[in-house]
């Protein structure tokens, strides 16, 4: 008979520490030598990890409130602008927002630091109201001195990701690392058959609610993620072939370790910064086994021409193709390289198993799944009089 | 025989001196220029690649200290903070000459220096900014 697992059941094995968990890499490996039904028989939950940089990233913090009180309006941290469109000591720094003074230290290093226990400068000011008289306030703050602080990223997990190479004669500086001329190279951004939304590519376990890992904290899905697409064309395994689904996620910056997330920057382009993002996906049945199994050689993903704004594209290539360090294009031999790190991609799928293991870690029932059949606008200009 | 690439850094009033020709020619070291930054009246510095035997060598390197040519070992010129690396690959896009790669199966970062041609791609692509080369006039910060 087909197996079938309920959350509940798996969750009910996890706590008297009977549970069966593997990391995506290790059921890929067994589905070599099992079939389907066996993996669906024998696994339980299976890991899926990713550390990659993620540009839509950001967190909220409250400051508490000065005597007297000020209505924050003007806001920055360690010289990086903060939004004050909100009430009154509450601010969201985003991961790409860049010093005033240094291109190259921006938000996603504010909150690396804050992660860290450093001192952060913080400097606002506000019109000063009746209710709210103080003007501008200089302090430093830290994750023990502040109220809230908690990381939501609007755009994480991308289910897939377009390669990039470039075919003009002129280096291309680009959030795809350097892309050197007439196809000196090509970058590409994933962990593969270990990454989240690959291993459930129909989000049929993970949805607003889900418990995942989020930089070394248990954070959770909130929402789909910004651009969340679910209908590009995909492959007969049901993998989209470029950039598809997203997760929004949310966790508690204060929990964090610095050892899973990374301020990065890009030349010429700006700040990043590198998530560390895990979710154990239940193995409910089988068509979950077959997902939780896939490899390398069955993802594709779709090379783009980063020298021009159409991008032209290059056909498809395969993860296990990529990871070779050199493919073909138009007959010219390219060397490939990752953006994104296997090691601490692997290594977030061990912790996570880990904590599943000790009964640290539950899966969550998706409270509701994401919007199925949707696509993206594009921005058009008008052209109207403003 | 013994092959190993060096930094020669040397001042302004050494930059006219036939070195090479100098190192073939009198002490048999075969030199293989990989990189130059070398300007009129300035200071100037080759990466090169010598290959002879122990003592020729020795012989070579006495040859270009007597000149004042500081002569040091790529190792020195290069600073990479290894401990910070979070094994991504964005370096290893961008180095052609193969000094920095990953493979399997445990696809951690190796720099091996003695590939390196300072071409210095590696400083602007690492997005942690771990590398650090002092070479020519760039001497990347």
């Amino acid at each position: 008979m087909a197996v079938k697992r309920t959350f509940e059941e798996i969750n009910d094995k996890i706590k008297k520490g009977k549970a069966v968990i593997l990391t995506a890499e290790e059921v890929t490996k067994m589905a070599k030598e099992s079939s389907v039904s066996d993996v669906a028989k024998k696994v339980d939950v299976v890991t899926t990890a990713t550390f990659g940089p993620m540009c839509s990233s950001g967190a909220f913090i409250n400051f508490g409130h000065s005597n007297p009180p000020i209505r924050m309006e003007k806001i920055t941290l360690n010289d990086v602008a903060g939004y004050g469109g909100l009430a009154a000591v509450d601010t969201y720094i985003g991961a790409t927002e860049t010093s005033i003074y240094n291109e190259k230290y921006g938000g996603a290093h504010v909150i690396e630091d804050f992660i860290k226990g450093k001192k952060i400068k913080l400097v606002a000011q506000g019109k000063g109201t009746d209710c709210y008289p103080k003007k501008e306030i200089q302090t430093y703050i830290d994750k023990k001195s502040v109220n809230e602080a908690y990381m939501y990223n609007p755009r994480n997990a991308y289910q897939n990701y377009a390669a990039a190479v470039n075919s003009t004669n002129n280096i291309k500086y680009t959030y795809m690392g350097t892309l050197l001329p007439r196809l000196g190279n090509l970058t590409y951004s994933t962990s593969g058959e270990l990454s989240p939304l690959l291993n459930d590519p129909e989000m049929r376990t993970i949805g607003i609610g889900t418990r995942i890992f989020l930089c070394g904290a248990q954070g959770f899905v909130s929402w789909n993620g910004t651009q969340f697409n679910t209908t590009k064309p995909k492959n007969k395994y049901g993998i989209p072939l470029s950039n598809a689904a997203t997760l929004a996620v949310i966790g508690d910056l204060k929990q964090m370790s610095d050892k899973y997330l990374k301020a990065a920057y890009y030349e010429k382009y700006g700040v990043s910064f590198f998530i560390g993002l895990g979710i154990p996906i239940p193995v409910l049945d089988e068509e979950i086994a077959k997902f939780v199994s896939i490899s390398n050689k069955d993802i594709q993903t779709t090379i783009f021409d980063y020298g021009y704004n159409e991008r032209p594209n290059f056909g498809t290539v395969t993860y296990e193709a990529l990871l070779t360090g050199q493919i073909e294009i138009d007959n010219k031999k390219v060397r490939t390289a990752s953006l994104s790190s296997l090691i601490k991609a692997r290594e977030i799928a061990d912790v996570l198993k880990k904590w599943l293991s000790k009964g640290q870690f539950y899966l969550n029932q998706p409270v509701q799944h994401f919007p199925s059949k949707t696509s993206l606008h594009s921005l058009k200009e008008t052209g109207e009089d403003l | 025989m013994k092959r190993k690439r060096f930094v020669l850094t040397f001042p302004p009033e050494v930059v006219g001196e036939p070195i090479t020709y100098n190192l073939a020619k009198q002490h048999d070291v075969k030199v293989n220029i990989i990189n130059a930054d070398v300007s009129p009246g300035e200071e100037g510095s080759l990466l090169v690649e010598m290959e002879a035997t122990y003592p020729n060598m020795k012989k070579g390197v006495e040859y270009l200290k007597e000149l004042n040519i500081e002569i040091e070992s790529i190792n020195k010129k290069i600073q990479f903070k290894k401990d910070e690396c979070i094994d991504c690959g964005a370096c290893t896009a961008v180095c052609f000459a193969g000094a920095l790669f990953m493979k399997k199966p445990d696809w951690k970062l190796t720099f091996d220096p003695d590939l390196c041609v300072v071409c210095e791609l590696c400083v602007k692509a690492c997005p942690l900014g771990l590398f650090k080369i002092d070479f020519g006039d760039s001497a990347y910060v």
